[in-house]
């Protein structure tokens, strides 16, 4: 009798501890969450504002920079097949730092290392619009994260931050985008938190902003120091999400409320 | 580098009515803001949008504080003959932002 109580006991705190993940069959993009006016922003690449800052990184794509005087397109060539599906399979293992590296950090490496050209701060208009135009040549890709098992570690590091209570509040992110995903926070929809969409033209920001913006966002709103922009936290983090969300296509760049 | 997105049908019939749509990324700053220094972030808006049908002005309007960023208006007007559509955004500085498109009206 004693064995079969303690192991009830055991499955209950865990089941307080750790809420449920969301099936593959439930995933749903933000997009789903939004008024019917909001969809159709994005929808139109006429009226979605994000589509200003691909346009910037188009630009940049094929500006020259840096002490090498060579562009992205010297190397890459056509961005439209170049970078087909790029996003969709990042954050990747970055063989140079013996790390995962997320897409900004990724182009910002390149811009260092093979344009020697000045590192671009992290939400500067710059990295985001180039980040952008990436992101969105893989629009309507599924996400596919590697099958690499040197992510393994941060992936998992990545799935514990994410169900680790933080903040005054002590909530972790899974206490609400795994286990409240149906119900509204101060009248918002709660979503399940796919990334499939970044950067992001926010209408709260007024402007385009990073996942990391996103998430430094919801541990400001829990009360907790948020990482730092480009910390490996985030990069665990961003990992875990994209495993979570694989397979939802990207919308690359979306309009969230 | 021109931040401006203008959507414009390619073709049109004589006669018809047009859906005309235009955004510019543009901050908006009101000037009632205050920055994290406590001191004024100084007023930075557009102040005036008008686009010409060839030559001649179809439609403009002016722009206040309270608008967002990166402001998006959204206008109809009569094809009437194959030509170039101009937009022009003014700051307060004075400051002009142009862009264009053409229609072929049959």
């Amino acid at each position: 009798m004693r064995f079969p109580l303690a192991f009830a006991a055991a499955q209950l705190c865990a089941g307080i501890a750790v809420a449920q993940e969301i099936p593959p069959s439930e995933r749903r993009s933000g997009t789903n969450f939004m008024s019917a006016e909001t969809q159709a922003i994005q929808a139109d690449d006429g009226s979605n504002p994000g589509m200003l800052w691909v346009l910037q990184g188009g630009s940049l794509w094929d500006e020259p920079a840096g002490a090498s005087r060579r562009s992205c397109a010297s190397c890459h060539g056509e961005a439209a097949t170049s970078m087909r599906g790029v996003a969709a399979r990042y954050p990747a293992f970055d063989a140079a730092s013996g790390a995962s590296i997320d897409l900004a950090g990724k182009i910002d490496q390149c811009r260092m290392t093979r344009q020697h050209a000045t590192s671009l701060p992290r939400e500067s208009e710059e990295l985001l619009g180039l980040t952008a135009y990436v992101g969105h040549q893989s629009r309507g890709m599924p996400i596919a994260p590697p099958d690499d098992a040197r992510l393994d570690a941060a992936r998992a590091e990545g799935k514990r931050l994410f169900q680790t209570r933080m903040g005054q509040l002590d909530l972790s992110c899974s206490s609400c985008h795994d286990a409240n995903w149906r119900g509204r926070l101060g009248g918002s929809a709660v979503t399940q938190a796919h990334p499939t969409g970044y950067p992001i033209y926010r209408l709260e920001w007024q402007t385009i902003g990073s996942l990391q913006r996103r998430m430094r966002g919801c541990m400001v709103g829990v009360r907790a120091e948020p990482f730092a922009y480009g910390s490996a936290e985030f990069v665990a983090l961003e990992l875990y999400l994209a495993e979570r969300a694989a397979g939802l296509a990207i919308e690359t760049p979306a309009v969230r409320p | 580098m021109s931040r401006t997105l203008v959507s414009v049908p390619k073709t049109a019939r004589a006669g018809e009515v047009i859906d005309i749509r235009a955004m510019i990324a543009h901050p908006m700053e009101t000037g009632y803001r205050m920055g994290p220094n406590g001191q004024a972030i100084p007023r930075k808006i557009i102040r005036h949008f008008a686009c010409d049908y060839d030559g001649e002005e179809v439609f403009s309007a002016e722009f206040h504080p309270a608008m967002s960023a990166n402001p998006f208006v959204a206008f109809s007007t009569v094809a009437t003959k194959t030509g170039t559509l101009t937009f022009r955004w003014t700051d307060d500085d004075g400051k002009v932002e142009t862009a264009s498109a053409e229609i072929a009206v049959s």
